[in-house]
């Protein structure tokens, strides 16, 4: 067994050993880790357990962030979808998780970054709702986690996970392609078509800029991660259902890297531009400085 | 990116990795150079910190690292209100000084013998954190390992004697950062190790003279 740096190669060293992608990620851990693969199973299933219990919190929270931007969405979206729907369960599940999650980081409450902690409601978000919509069992579930650190390992080693360096592409368009892996392999997808899952997720991420409100993680990032996490069910649906991303994944994850180098570093998290710097921006920037 | 938990982790009170865990870290390293929870701290914030701390909670944070809380503890958030109780006065002062690295803190401690050191430090992104100086010594102290700082004179043959006292612990280096104000002076030395360092090392590098500061760090 031996490492993996792009996708191509994550996906047919899958292909060889006639496993799935969580297989090859989890066993090149063990190995670079030196230790067994229970026990770094057993690592994954800890961070799961965590979670879940900030989706848990976070539903049920009725107070704000410190800047009172945000707090109390996943909890009306929560009452909202107990006695309406419009979009249907999983979409509308993945949408209650990633936001309450999210927003219990906001609010400083104990979360699992993912890959980073602005983006850490996209991945629990969709892979929670399509398991208990699609009624997998736990160890499904902490499997495809392995699939989407594999992807985030590659993201970060071939371009960039931090908002500052490549804009919110790199934070919560990685994150949706990690997802978009993780569900793909949770409806039971193979190793190809979580390729085409995370291009297709991560180019429809490409220029996203990263311009939060007074240079806090809650404005645009708590509803951005209600919408990467939907964005994600849609890439692995696509990519279920056959449909390939023309340009593969390897080259998408350079580009976004690219673009993320070609992005002003006023829409790189300096809030020097964009939604920062709208008169409603400043005037609660101002609001927090005084 | 060595691991697929640097991926999906850290597990952390949010809401930045940078301004919320690096700001804790930064004060829990700067607590273990003191050697004991402060009395009075004032909490310089430059560059972005000054301007975000508070949105960030990175003051409850840095409070939290003064009391040796985790970045996974729950008590973050009243962290300000038990530092307090417990006699912790702290201080936080935003500056729009320019510094080198956009997201410095630097932390002016007392601790209850009167001893003041001041520490400044980076958080550099992912909850990573980097010590930059201790009083007037620049260094480099990442948390990731075990750390041993050794303030001494210096003069020829004394870091050859330390490394000495390490290695006969069976302690290997990882890395070394040996910084002095004027040649022949005091010097400070930080050491990053692989291996724990325990406190038995105090007493074995008390036999070589000229030593006026031997702290350990552990790994964070
Ligand atoms: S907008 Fe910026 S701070 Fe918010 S999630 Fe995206 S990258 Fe992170």
């Amino acid at each position: 067994m031996n490492s993996f740096s792009t996708i191509s190669e994550l996906v047919s060293m899958a292909k060889e050993n006639h496993s799935d992608i969580s297989e090859i990620v989890l066993s090149s851990e063990a190995q670079r880790m030196q230790k067994d693969k229970e026990e770094i199973f057993n690592t994954m299933s800890h961070r799961l357990t965590v979670m879940r219990n900030s989706v848990e919190k976070g539903r049920k929270n009725y107070n704000y962030s410190i800047s009172k931007m945000v707090g109390t969405n996943a909890s009306s979206f929560d009452s909202f979808i107990s006695k309406n729907t419009y979009l249907g369960g999983m979409v509308e599940k993945a949408i209650c998780y990633a936001l309450s999650v999210s927003e219990v980081n906001a609010c400083m409450g104990l979360v699992v970054a993912c890959p980073t902690a602005g983006s850490c409601g996209i991945l629990p978000g969709a892979v929670l709702s399509v398991s208990e919509e699609m009624n997998l069992p736990d160890e499904k579930i902490v499997l495809s986690m392995f699939t989407a650190a594999g992807i985030g390992m590659v993201i970060g080693n071939n371009a960039t996970l931090a908002g500052a360096v490549g804009g919110c592409q790199a934070e919560c368009g990685s994150a949706s392609a990690m997802a978009a892996a993780a569900v793909l392999e949770l409806m039971g997808g193979g190793p190809d078509q979580v390729g085409h899952a995370v291009a297709l997720a991560l180019k429809n991420c490409l220029g996203l800029v990263c311009d939060p409100v007074a240079g806090l993680v809650e404005v645009p990032c708590v509803k951005r991660n209600a919408f990467g996490a939907v964005h994600a069910l849609v890439a692995a649906e696509l990519a279920l259902a056959g449909i390939e991303s023309v340009i593969p994944p390897d080259e998408v994850i350079l580009a976004s890297y690219e673009i993320g180098r070609l992005m002003p570093k006023s829409l790189k998290e300096t809030s020097e531009a964009g939604l920062a710097k709208t008169p409603t921006g400043k005037k609660i920037e101002s609001m927090m400085n005084s | 990116m060595e691991s697929v938990f640097d991926i999906i982790g850290p597990i952390m009170i949010g809401p930045s990795s940078s301004h919320t865990a690096g700001a804790l870290k930064l004060a829990n390293m700067a607590r273990a150079i003191l050697g004991d929870t402060p009395t009075e701290v004032k909490v310089n914030l430059y560059g972005s910190f000054a301007k975000t701390y508070k949105g960030h909670g990175s003051d409850r944070a840095i409070a939290a690292g003064f009391l040796g809380f985790s970045t996974e503890d729950e008590r973050i958030p009243e962290a300000i209100s038990i530092a307090a109780k417990k006699g912790v006065k702290i201080n936080f002062v935003p500056s729009n000084k320019p510094v080198d690295h956009p997201n410095t803190l630097e932390f002016e401690m007392v601790d209850k013998s009167g001893l003041k050191i001041i520490v400044q430090g980076i958080s550099i992104g992912g909850g990573n954190v980097i010590i930059k100086k201790i009083d007037n010594y620049e260094v480099n102290l990442t948390g990731n390992y075990e750390a041993l700082i050794v303030g001494h004179k210096d003069y020829p043959g004394i870091i050859a004697k330390i490394t000495q006292v390490i290695s006969s612990k069976n302690i290997n280096i990882a890395y070394m950062y040996v910084s002095r104000l004027e040649r022949g002076k005091d010097a400070m030395m930080t050491i990053e190790t692989d291996d724990y360092i325990s406190t038995d090392i105090y007493s074995t590098l008390s036999s070589l003279p000229d030593l006026n500061l031997v702290k350990i760090i552990h790994r964070l």
